[in-house]
């Protein structure tokens, strides 16, 4: 059939193809560019980060990372000297710029937290939520429809209307800048799209797998932890990734209700600041060791993507 | 083995819990955090919004100002200003983002060599923290050092100090509105592809079958599948850029002026700025009814065009 008409739109033209795959490309490459440049600005010296043009060939050098992970302190040339010969590299760099290393900054302290508290609240929302998927996809729960809803409705809320609220609770309980405090938040925040999410992997399981099993002598707990769950594995990883990846992203959450100890990495990156203003290679370099992780989970959830943006709405 | 032995009706009560149990067990732990962070939360923010309660005095009396606080938002020109800065700034995002998304997934299913690994490439800025990244927009949006900048006057020829996006009043808004942009559209253009790749060959047999021209197959098969799909987009983003704030906070705190304070940025300015809790309560009470009437009312609009 396809034979007879000159085009057809099922199998496009090559030279429509070629034209369509030029268009993408193009916005792909564009749309990159800034990605790239984050990198290409972590490995540049303070001076050439500031160059005027913008320099695309330049010598690569660890200065942005070795000030990412320090604070230093401006000296006299003659203190320098008295100095012991440098110890490692990056003292050495300082040293070139007569500064020198006063110790470590707290980026790995921030780091951590953004790790403890993304983990945390993801452990804590993928368990609550797989409980309750269950219980909404398996048994009748009166006014469910109304019940997930809300569930769903509670993302609605800006951010910054729900940590009024919050912030006097938190202040009342002793939670202000704890970790806790903030893995419980992410936790009440991402549970909605755990829920949202398994109880569409958990309604595409079959429910005769657990009943046969039932018959065989299984309690429901049993079925649910044996036949339910290793059958859910897929749909759990991917929702527990998505709950990372929000967690991780945080901030406007994290910079109203942390300010010191519980401080996580978006709101600490931007506040790098160097002499004379903002250290953008310092602060590439944050912005690269922080992006990385986002990357490789991007790629592994590349075929749940469209079902974790949209609450499980789309499915392939 | 022991199981077995024992008669089948007896074995139910004693080996297990009840489904009602179970469902409850299930589903209780849930409610009860959502209850107490959501739901608890919510309630005093609506006690506090009939208050003049300051956060920062917590000692200081605390009068009961009935619907005064709720009176002065609605009559309070700034408010509106900030109200409507949110409407442009929505409006232009999600305008630009459908354009953009539906074009590149219209052009990603001609299924041209190489299109799940560039279409992989096109997705990466949306995962991204939206305020890390958007923090580093502003040194590529530095009047002369910058990337952004750079590549504009190399376009356009305008000298690259003249392109201060973030401190012109006029070039401030769509600073963000192009920050948003970038980081959006694939969004937009994932769930677009979702909804063309969901329109079946047949319909488009049949139409060649009928000669209808490309033009009038994009008009009445294409669009019209594809609309559920694009208008489910269009709600996702309209709720996410409704309540906008990390970006707009990193790359112009709501400035120069008050050019591009949207509402989330006048919210936090009154409650943790001015610690006008009590007044900041019933400005979050006014925008989350706003979001979720609207919300609602555009579910109604999807699911009557899904039906059609």
């Amino acid at each position: 059939m396809s034979l007879t008409t000159a085009h057809s739109v099922v199998v496009p033209s090559q030279t429509s193809k070629r034209i369509a795959g030029t268009i993408v490309i193009l916005y792909a490459l564009i749309s990159i560019v800034p990605l790239l440049w984050i990198f290409a600005t972590s490995v540049k010296t303070p001076p050439d980060s500031i160059a005027y043009p913008p320099k695309i060939m330049f010598q690569p050098s660890v200065e942005g990372y070795c000030n990412l992970f320090t604070t230093r302190t401006r000296q006299t040339p003659e203190y320098i000297e008295s100095l012991p010969p440098a110890a490692n590299f990056c003292d050495e760099v300082a040293r070139k710029r007569n500064m020198v290393i006063a110790g470590p900054s707290n980026f790995v302290p921030r780091f951590v937290n953004s790790l403890v508290i993304a983990f945390g609240s993801t452990f804590c929302a993928v368990f609550l939520g797989t409980l309750a998927a269950y219980g909404f996809s398996r048994f009748k729960v009166p006014l469910a429809d109304d019940l997930l809803f809300f569930i769903l409705s509670t993302r609605m809320m800006p951010p910054i209307a729900v940590a009024i609220p919050i912030y006097l609770m938190y202040r009342e309980l002793g939670l202000s800048d704890s970790a806790l405090g903030m893995i419980l938040l992410y936790t009440a925040v991402n549970v909605s799209l755990a829920v949202w999410l398994l109880k569409g992997f958990i309604d595409e399981i079959p429910r005769e797998y657990e009943e046969a099993a039932m018959i065989d002598g299984y309690t429901r707990l049993q079925a649910f932890w044996k036949v339910v769950l290793p059958q859910a594995t897929t749909g759990i990883a991917a929702t527990a990734i998505f709950c990372l990846i929000f967690a991780w992203n945080e901030y406007a959450f994290a910079a109203l209700l942390t300010s010191g100890q519980a401080q996580t990495a978006p709101p600490f990156i931007p506040q790098i600041i160097g002499e004379g203003g903002q250290d953008w290679p310092a602060v590439a370099a944050g912005t690269t060791i922080f992006l990385v992780p986002i990357l490789v989970f991007t790629i592994l959830l590349r075929k749940q993507l469209l079902r974790g943006i949209t609450f499980g709405a789309v499915r392939k | 083995m022991a199981a077995r032995a024992t008669p089948a009706r007896l074995a139910k009560p004693v080996t297990g819990l009840s489904d009602r149990m179970v469902a409850w067990l299930f589903i209780g732990p849930t409610m009860l955090l959502l209850l107490a962070l959501n739901i608890f939360p919510l309630f005093w923010a609506i006690a506090l919004s009939f208050t003049n309660y300051r956060a920062n005095r917590p000692n200081e009396p605390v009068d009961n100002v009935g619907i005064r606080n709720y009176e002065r938002i609605l009559t309070d020109p700034d408010i509106w200003i900030s109200m409507q800065t949110t409407a442009n700034f929505v409006f232009w995002t999600i305008a630009l983002q459908t354009l953009i998304g539906f074009s590149l997934a219209y052009f990603i299913d001609r299924k041209f060599r190489g299109h799940a690994f560039w279409t992989t490439i096109i997705l990466v800025p949306m995962m991204l923290s939206p305020a890390v990244v958007g923090n580093f927009w502003r040194f590529l949006y530095e009047p002369q050092i910058g990337l952004f900048a750079y590549a504009v006057s190399f376009v356009s020829g305008i000298p690259p100090t003249e392109i201060a996006m973030l401190s012109n009043v006029t070039l401030a808004p769509w600073s963000i509105i192009i920050v948003d942009t970038w980081m959006w559209t694939p969004y937009v253009m994932l769930i677009c592809l979702a909804g063309l790749r969901s329109i079946p060959d047949y319909i488009y047999e049949a139409a060649e079958v009928d000669r209808a021209s490309p033009w009038r197959q994009f008009w009445s098969i294409t669009l019209p599948m594809a609309l559920p799909f694009i208008m489910l987009a269009v709600l996702f983003r309209g709720i996410e850029n409704f309540k906008m704030f990390d970006m707009v906070n990193l790359l112009t705190g709501g400035g120069p002026g008050s050019t591009t304070e949207v509402a989330s940025i006048t919210l936090k300015r009154e409650a943790f700025e001015k610690w006008r809790t009590g007044y900041s309560s019933a400005f979050a009470i006014i925008l989350f009814v706003a979001v979720f009437g609207l919300a609602n009312i555009y579910v109604k609009a999807l699911n009557r065009v899904k039906q059609r």
